[in-house]
C-alpha cells in the first residue's frame, strides 16, 4: 500500500533518476572515447609529424575548433557561400596539421586531418550530452532529460563508429565509405591518370566499347575531393556529348538489409554537404544527361571504420554493374563517366 | 589506457553504495526478526522473511549493476589483414596490416617469378556474434 502511494507521488521523479543514471553511465564511455580519440591523435601527430614541440595545446585548440554556416534567410546562392566557409576550413586545418607535424608528407597530412576531425566530433557529442545532462540535473525537467535518454543508444552507436575512424585514420587504413573510390581505383587500374581539379584524378579507360572518364579523390590519403567539380569539367570539356554518368557511392542501409548489398538507382550518388550534388545536377541539367547510381549498403559503424571483407567483396560485384549499367543504356563508341564516390584513404589508383 | 582513463572506471556514485549498504543492513536484520519469531511462533515472521528477501535480492541485484558498470572500457583494435598478389603468377601472400599499406600498392618483385607484388586488398573480418533476425527476411 505504501508503495503505491510512494509510486502515485515519487513515480515520475524515480523514473528520471533512473534515466539520470542511465546518462551518466554513457557520458562517462563518451568521455573515455573522447580522451581515447585525443590520445591516439597526439600519439598519431608526434610519431609521423615529428614536432620539435609538443603538440597538445595545438590539438586542446583544433578540438575546439567551430565553423558558423552561412546565412539562409535569403537562401539564393548558399551553395556557394557554403562551399567557400568548408573550403577556408579544409584549408585552415591543413595548415594547423601541417604546423603540428612538419615532417609528414601529403598522404599523412590528409590522414591526420581526417584522425583530428573524428576526434573534433567525438568531442563535440561528448560536450553536447554533457549539455543536456547538466541542464536535466539543474532544471529537473523530465523532457529535457527524456529526450537524450531517448536517442543515447544512436548516439552511442555513432560514437564508437567515430572512434573506430579514428584508429582507422590514423593507420592510413581503408574504410567502408571507401567503397566507391575502390570501384573506381580497380576500374582505371593500369591505366593513365591526371589530376583533376581538387584533390581528384580522372583516367581514359576503353571499357565494353565505350570511353570511360573514371573520376575519384586522389588516395592514399584521406580525400574525397570535388568529384561535382571534376564531372562538370570533364562534361565541359566534352561539350556535353556524354551519354550517361554513374555514379558509385557507398549508401546507409536500414535494419534488417543485408551489409554490402549491391544496389542500383538513379540520381546522383553523393553525401556530404550537398554542394558537389548541386553542382552535378546543375550539369547534367544543362546537357540533360542521364545519371545512374550504384549503390553499396553499409551502417554508419562500418562506414567508418576499416572495411569489413564483404564491403570489399562487394566492390567486385558493383564493377560488373557498373559494365551492365554501361552495355544497357548506352551504345558502343559514347562516352561515359564513371565517378567513384567516397575517402580514397588506403586506396591507390 | 592512462591514468585519466582509469579514474573514470573508478567512479561511481557513494549514495549509490550507501543505499545499498543500508538495505542489505535492513534485510539481514528482517531475516534476523523473522527467526526470531519463527521461534516464538508467531504468524508474523512470514511476512518479515519475505521482506528479508525481497530487500537481499535487490540490494543484490544493485550491487552487480555498480560492477558492471565498473569494468574496463577499452577501445578495441581490430585485426586488418593484407593481401599481396603477384600480378603474372598470382602468387599470393597475406599477412597484418602494416601503415603505409595501401590497396593497389606495388610491392617490389615477386620471390617466384620476378612479376610485381601489388596489395591487392586491405580489409577486416567479423565473426558475427548472433546470427540477424531472419523472421522479417
Amino acid at each position: 500500500m505504501l508503495l503505491f502511494v510512494v509510486m502515485i507521488f515519487y513515480g515520475q521523479r524515480i523514473q528520471m533518476y533512473i534515466m539520470i543514471r542511465e546518462i551518466e553511465g554513457s557520458l562517462l564511455r563518451l568521455k573515455f572515447i573522447r580522451d581515447e580519440g585525443r590520445k591516439i591523435a597526439i600519439k598519431t601527430i608526434k610519431e609521423i609529424g615529428k614536432p620539435e614541440i609538443d603538440p597538445t595545446e595545438r590539438v586542446n585548440q583544433f578540438l575546439e575548433h567551430v565553423t558558423i554556416l552561412p546565412q539562409s534567410m535569403d537562401p539564393a546562392g548558399i551553395v556557394w557561400k557554403l562551399e567557400h566557409v568548408l573550403d577556408v576550413r579544409e584549408t585552415r586545418f591543413k595548415d594547423e596539421v601541417k604546423l603540428m607535424a612538419p615532417a609528414a608528407d601529403e598522404t599523412n597530412v590528409n590522414n591526420l586531418e581526417n584522425t583530428l576531425e573524428a576526434a573534433a566530433a567525438l568531442n563535440i557529442i561528448y560536450k553536447v550530452i554533457r549539455h543536456f545532462y547538466i541542464l536535466g540535473k539543474k532544471t529537473l525537467s523530465l523532457y529535457i532529460i527524456m529526450q537524450i535518454q531517448m536517442i543515447l543508444p544512436l548516439i552511442m552507436r555513432e560514437a564508437e563508429a567515430y572512434a573506430s575512424a579514428l584508429k582507422a585514420f590514423s593507420y592510413g587504413q581503408p574504410i567502408g565509405d571507401g567503397a566507391g573510390a575502390l570501384v573506381a581505383a580497380k576500374l582505371m587500374h593500369g591505366h593513365r591518370k591526371k589530376k583533376i581539379e581538387k584533390d581528384c584524378v580522372v583516367a581514359k579507360v576503353p571499357l565494353e566499347g565505350r570511353t570511360a572518364y573514371v573520376i575519384k579523390a586522389e588516395g592514399p590519403g584521406g580525400n574525397v575531393g570535388k568529384p561535382g567539380e571534376a564531372i562538370k569539367r570533364v562534361i565541359e570539356e566534352n561539350d556535353g556529348k556524354i551519354s550517361t554518368i554513374i555514379m558509385i557511392d557507398a549508401a546507409l542501409k536500414l535494419e534488417g538489409e543485408k551489409l554490402a548489398d549491391v544496389a542500383e538507382g538513379v540520381g546522383a550518388a553523393i553525401g556530404g554537404p550537398g554542394t558537389e550534388q548541386y553542382k552535378i545536377e546543375e550539369s547534367i541539367l544543362k546537357y540533360k544527361i542521364p545519371i545512374n547510381a550504384v549503390i553499396i549498403k553499409e551502417d554508419i559503424g562500418d562506414a567508418v571504420s576499416p572495411m569489413r571483407k564483404e564491403i570489399f567483396d562487394a566492390t567486385e560485384v558493383a564493377v560488373e554493374r557498373v559494365k551492365r549499367v554501361i552495355k544497357e543504356r548506352t551504345k558502343e563508341g559514347d562516352t561515359v563517366i564513371i565517378a567513384g564516390i567516397g575517402n580514397s584513404i588506403g586506396v591507390g589508383q | 589506457m592512462g591514468g585519466e582513463a582509469e579514474k573514470a572506471v573508478r567512479r561511481f556514485s557513494s549514495i549509490v553504495l550507501i543505499v545499498i549498504i543500508v538495505a542489505l543492513v535492513l534485510s539481514s536484520t528482517a531475516l534476523y526478526q523473522a527467526y526470531e519469531l519463527f521461534l516464538s511462533n508467531d504468524p508474523t515472521a512470514g511476512y518479515y522473511l519475505l521482506i528479508g528477501f525481497i530487500g537481499m535480492a535487490l540490494s543484490a541485484y544493485m550491487l552487480i549493476q555498480t560492477k558492471r558498470r565498473m569494468k574496463r572500457f577499452t577501445l578495441k583494435t581490430q585485426p586488418i589483414t593484407t593481401t599481396i598478389v603477384c600480378s603474372k603468377c598470382e602468387f599470393k601472400n597475406v599477412r597484418n596490416f602494416e601503415r603505409g599499406d595501401y590497396i593497389l600498392k606495388e610491392l617490389g618483385s615477386c620471390t617466384k617469378c620476378e612479376g610485381t607484388m601489388m596489395i591487392s586488398a586491405i580489409y577486416r573480418e567479423v565473426k558475427e556474434k548472433r546470427k540477424e533476425e531472419k523472421i522479417f527476411t
